[in-house]
């Protein structure tokens, strides 16, 4: 493969931007509160009076002061420093499915009908929200097979948790509450371990066998009358489809468990295969991933927990109902696990995944799938022969792969001694954001995680390709520019040691005032 | 349960490519296939056995044919709500129709903020500029060190710092005053309820305030940590507050404050009277309510490296480069559920960052002279409501003989009516009337909680005032 003809000549805007308190200039504000009315002040006085004197504020915040402009011209400059999906070819994040969030979903969201909106006003005067949680909860019913799903979760990892606690209720209820240990595997999402370890879980994980997969042995081997469930990604992170999934649920059903189905990774199988049809009783997925709300720089999210009838009496309250004419919010749920999130979760971006699915329709979203799977296919095929990269368990699990893969480095390593973690900051320097290697503990050695979601175009993936390619051969060639990446970045090399060290860390101005003195 | 065995429906692909999907393009889509070597899209699905294969396409509502129809129908559909804007609004309780300057909603629109997720120190080099001046700026607001990245909300920020505290202490015991939100109480309960007791201390009937003799009798030494609020969720400051918790850290328990940031311009500090662990909502700082996604929540604390250690968020630590440039990075990672896993005892995830450049984007805007002068005017507007509503007859306004920052609850029970029959004649009245307590805290019996911002004129007070009046005073 030819890779210099594709390769842009490119620099991050690198603004050397000072922190906001440095630029302070005494006196300068950049917004006016209003001011209160004579009448007012007539009737009340300083308002302030009121205050008992151990709670009135003693010296004033140490905020910046500076101009309207000056601010505007500041967040824009950081703006600027920060590739987002809109403006990079951004399928390096595997395992966060960055794809295309359309623009007319934000005009949406951006009406004072979502904006204005506040969590306890009369559902008479919600019904459009209302409807639009309603709808999109029959459609994600009908994706994941499940009977009802509640959009409280603040995001995958809550709604994992939330899930969690619906199994630790659901087996209260059954007089098993003794049952305390949760499987789940090393290539599932971490969350599929802090979720129901936060529960009270304890969490047995199974690592994978020669071929990717956990064993159906090691499973076994792990069930007992302490086993509470299993909390598992399928696809997982290398991309692989565990095709003995149904038999696992089996397996834990049999000894008295409930299955969490973590659909984090869904978005190659949308209308391919289901959630309930493999056997599960709970799952999980994320709006700002599979159903193309934007990431929002992490928030805000949606985590969906879907889940069976007989699970549905302890969803989060409240859910949403209907009557026929009219959507109402019901509170009265006995079994509730209760709050798990403030208020509704963030309906403005179930409104946004709304949109998205009415803009496919079912033909729509089984192509989002089928391109995904079939991008990531593509990708791999343009990647082969790039020096010292492999597809991990390539040589013991030939199954195709889905909507991603964890590729590894390590033959590279080997050669040459640069690390994926030199890498992904050089492939910084050709315009595409640094690609994620894996979540921990890294079981693939040197890993690098791509999922090419199906907004990426053919074009896209070419480039990428020959970015990959043309930073691996360097790690051959120029070692040393690989190691000393990024070069046309935002920012230069930065020692990752202080941010470990209490001596040196600073998480605030003040704290680095504090640490290193003014300035820098 | 399962599906029924069904004939397979076997789609090849759309007619014409989405907007949304390149390589949907029927000639593009051909080409790729047959450049991996397969023959049709199912064959990409062979590893997924037949038993497990959805075989029908979706039964969800048909597809929108074009943008066009895409807006008008979900216009139509948003249109049937209606906003604060629609309608004068007295509606709080832990999201607040506060003014968001346009510069927030300016720079919150932009791309690169809204569409980056988890890029690290170069790629996202502003995107972690921006979360650190964020924590900086609250910082200020609490004079603290250390400030987390956001929790979801307020009341994943008070469980989050009642288990750092329960963690610190060794101790699986907290105490959290009666009177606060049901709703946040639930969070904590659930959150911590697995390896904590949460116990609520009662509160003085006339003052709303945590009654010092039932703390005390409360106290011991297994507990972990004394949470309370200022403003609490019924709008009261807690007067005794540096006696609260010189009582908790008499007992080897930690004070831990919860704050309604948009008070701290006026009100104190919390570790100037005693706090060892901060929390709270940033939301009426520079985010719009959206029927409650607009929470924001936070904790921090001083730079501890003990505590630190048991923060579950991100934290983002500033450095220099090689270039001497700034740069930002994750501080101790190894403390974080995405490496603890099945070990870690509290979580985090993707949670309301881009509200943290909506935030930093507002303090930087509004400086310590706006802080001040917003609480001012905050202050004398609800007081002024308080006042003109105590006026009524029948009414008890405020309810609970307590200073208090933005909420105040009035008592309807002397009027004879419901609070949701006001709040209906309110509502005629084109007013989302105060929040109908006897949903929330029964045991007020017909009490309303009503917020009043720098948003509502004197104008606006006079029309609810007038409002209640003619409810209370109507003909049953």
């Amino acid at each position: 493969m030819d890779t210099t003809t594709r390769l842009r000549s490119f620099h991050q805007a690198a603004w050397n931007e000072p922190l906001i308190h440095e630029q302070t200039s005494l006196g300068e504000r950049g917004y006016d509160p209003p001011t209160t009315e004579p009448g007012i002040v007539a009737a009340v006085g300083d308002g302030v009076s009121a205050l008992p004197a151990s709670l009135r504020r003693s010296s004033p915040p140490a905020l910046p002061e500076v101009s309207q402009p000056a601010v505007l011209r500041h967040f824009l400059r950081l703006s600027q420093e920060t590739l987002g999906q809109d403006i990079n070819i951004h399928l390096g994040l595997g395992t966060c499915t960055m794809k295309y969030s359309p623009k007319v979903n934000e005009a949406l969201v951006r009406s004072h009908k979502v904006t204005h909106l506040h969590p306890f006003q009369d559902d008479d005067t919600a019904q459009g929200m209302l409807e639009a949680i309603y709808r999109l909860e029959r459609i994600i019913c009908e994706i994941s097979g499940m009977d009802r799903a509640s959009f409280q979760p603040g995001g995958g990892s809550q709604a994992v948790y939330a899930n969690a606690r619906m199994i630790a209720a659901c087996h209260a209820a059954r007089g098993q509450a003794d049952r305390d240990e949760i499987i789940t595997t090393v290539f599932s999402h971490p969350c599929d371990g802090a979720g129901p370890a936060t529960a009270g879980f304890k969490l047995v994980t199974l690592y994978p066998g020669a071929d990717g997969l956990p064993s159906l042995d090691s499973l076994k081997a792990a069930l007992s009358d302490r086993t509470a469930g299993l909390m598992i990604t399928n696809p997982e992170d290398t991309g692989l489809f565990n095709p003995a999934i149904d038999r696992m649920v089996q397996l834990v059903h049999e000894a008295g468990g409930i299955c969490h189905y973590d659909q984090a990774n869904a978005n190659g199988i949308l209308g391919i295969t289901r959630a309930r049809d493999a056997g599960f009783d709970l799952c999980q997925f994320n709006l700002h991933k599979t159903f193309a709300s934007p990431h929002c720089s992490m928030g805000m999210p949606v985590g969906v927990s879907a889940v069976s009838a007989e699970l549905a009496p302890y969803l989060p309250k409240p859910t949403v109902e209907f009557d026929g004419e009219r959507y109402f919010l019901d509170d009265d749920r006995p079994q509730s696990v209760g709050k798990v999130r403030a208020f509704h979760g963030v309906p403005a971006t179930v409104v946004r995944s709304y949109a998205w699915v009415l803009a496919l329709g079912a033909e729509g979203l089984r192509e989002v799938a089928e391109i995904a799977v079939l991008n990531n296919n593509y990708l791999a095929k343009r990647l082969e022969g790039v020096p010292g990269l492999d597809v991990s368990y390539a040589d013991t699990n030939n199954a195709r792969r889905l909507e991603q893969i964890r590729y590894s480095w390590q033959r590279l390593h080997e050669d040459t001694g640069v690390t994926t973690l030199d890498l992904a900051r050089r492939t910084n320097d050709f315009g595409v954001a640094q690609y994620f290697p894996s979540h921990e503990p890294w079981v693939v050695a040197e890993p690098m995680t791509l999922e090419p979601a199906e907004s990426v175009s053919r074009a896209d993936l070419d480039a990428y390709a020959e970015i990959i390619a043309r930073v691996a051969q360097e790690a051959y060639d120029d070692p040393e520019t690989v190691r000393t990446a990024p070069h046309r970045s935002a920012v230069h090399y930065l020692d990752p040691a202080p941010m470990d060290d209490p001596a040196r860390w600073a998480l605030t101005w003040r704290g680095w005032q504090h640490k290193h003195g003014v300035g820098a | 349960m399962m599906t029924p065995p069904a004939p397979k429906e076997q789609p090849v692909g759309l007619a014409r490519a989405h907007p949304y999907i390149p390589n949907s393009a029927p000639r593009i889509r051909e080409e790729m296939l047959a450049a991996i070597g397969v023959a049709d899209a199912d064959a990409l699905y062979a590893a997924i056995p037949e038993r497990l294969r959805f075989g029908r396409m979706l039964a969800i509502e048909p597809a929108v044919g074009s943008e066009v129809e895409l807006r008008r129908r979900l216009e139509t559909m948003l249109d049937r709500n209606v906003s604060a804007r629609d309608q004068l609004s007295f509606l709080g309780g832990g999201c607040w129709p506060h003014y968001v300057p346009a510069v927030v909603d300016e720079i919150l629109s932009r791309g690169e903020f809204l569409t980056a997720y988890y890029g690290e120190t170069y790629s996202d080099h502003g995107k972690l500029q921006a979360f650190f001046e964020f924590a900086s700026m609250v910082g200020d607001l609490v004079e603290c060190d250390v400030v987390s990245q956001p929790t979801y909300d307020w009341g994943s920020a008070a469980a989050s710092a009642i288990l750092m505290a329960g963690r610190l202490t060794g101790r699986d015991r907290a105490l959290v005053p009666a009177l606060m939100a049901p709703e946040r109480r639930s969070i904590i309960a659930g959150t911590c309820g697995a390896r904590m007791r949460i116990e609520a201390v009662a509160c003085d009937p006339a003052t709303g305030a945590v009654d010092l003799a039932a703390l005390d009798a409360a106290l011991g030494d297994d507990v972990a940590g004394v949470y309370i609020e200022n403003p609490a969720f019924l709008g009261m400051l807690e007067p005794d507050s540096a006696a609260i918790i010189g009582s908790a850290h008499a007992h080897g328990a930690l004070g831990i404050v919860g704050v309604d940031a948009t008070s701290l311009g006026v009100v104190e500090a919390p570790p100037r009277y005693g706090a060892d662990l901060v929390c709270g909502e940033l939301q009426g700082l520079g985010i719009h309510m959206h029927y409650g996604g607009g929470t924001i929540g936070f904790i921090a604390s001083a730079d501890d490296p003990r505590i630190v250690a048991e923060y579950p968020t991100f934290l983002v630590g500033a450095g220099r480069t090689v270039a001497d440039e700034w740069g930002f990075g994750e501080v101790r990672w190894d403390r974080m559920a995405y490496v603890q896993r099945g070990e870690a005892r509290d979580f985090t995830g993707t949670t309301q960052c881009l509200w943290a450049i909506g935030v930093a984007v507002y303090l930087a805007l509004i400086g310590p002279d706006g802080l001040r002068e917003l609480g001012t005017t905050i202050m004398q507007r609800s007081q002024y409501a308080a006042k003109r509503l105590g006026a009524i007859r029948g009414v008890r306004a405020p309810a609970f003989a307590a200073p208090f920052f933005k909420e105040f609850v009035i008592d309807l029970s002397g009027t004879g009516r419901s609070v949701a029959d006001v709040n209906r004649t309110l509502a005629g009245a084109g007013i989302h009337g105060p929040l109908d307590l006897s949903r929330h805290l029964p045991a007020l019996g017909q009490s309303a909680l009503v917020c009043v911002t720098e948003t509502h004129t004197q104008t606006d007070i006079d029309r609810l005032a007038d409002g209640i009046a003619a409810a209370v005073a109507q003909e049953r």
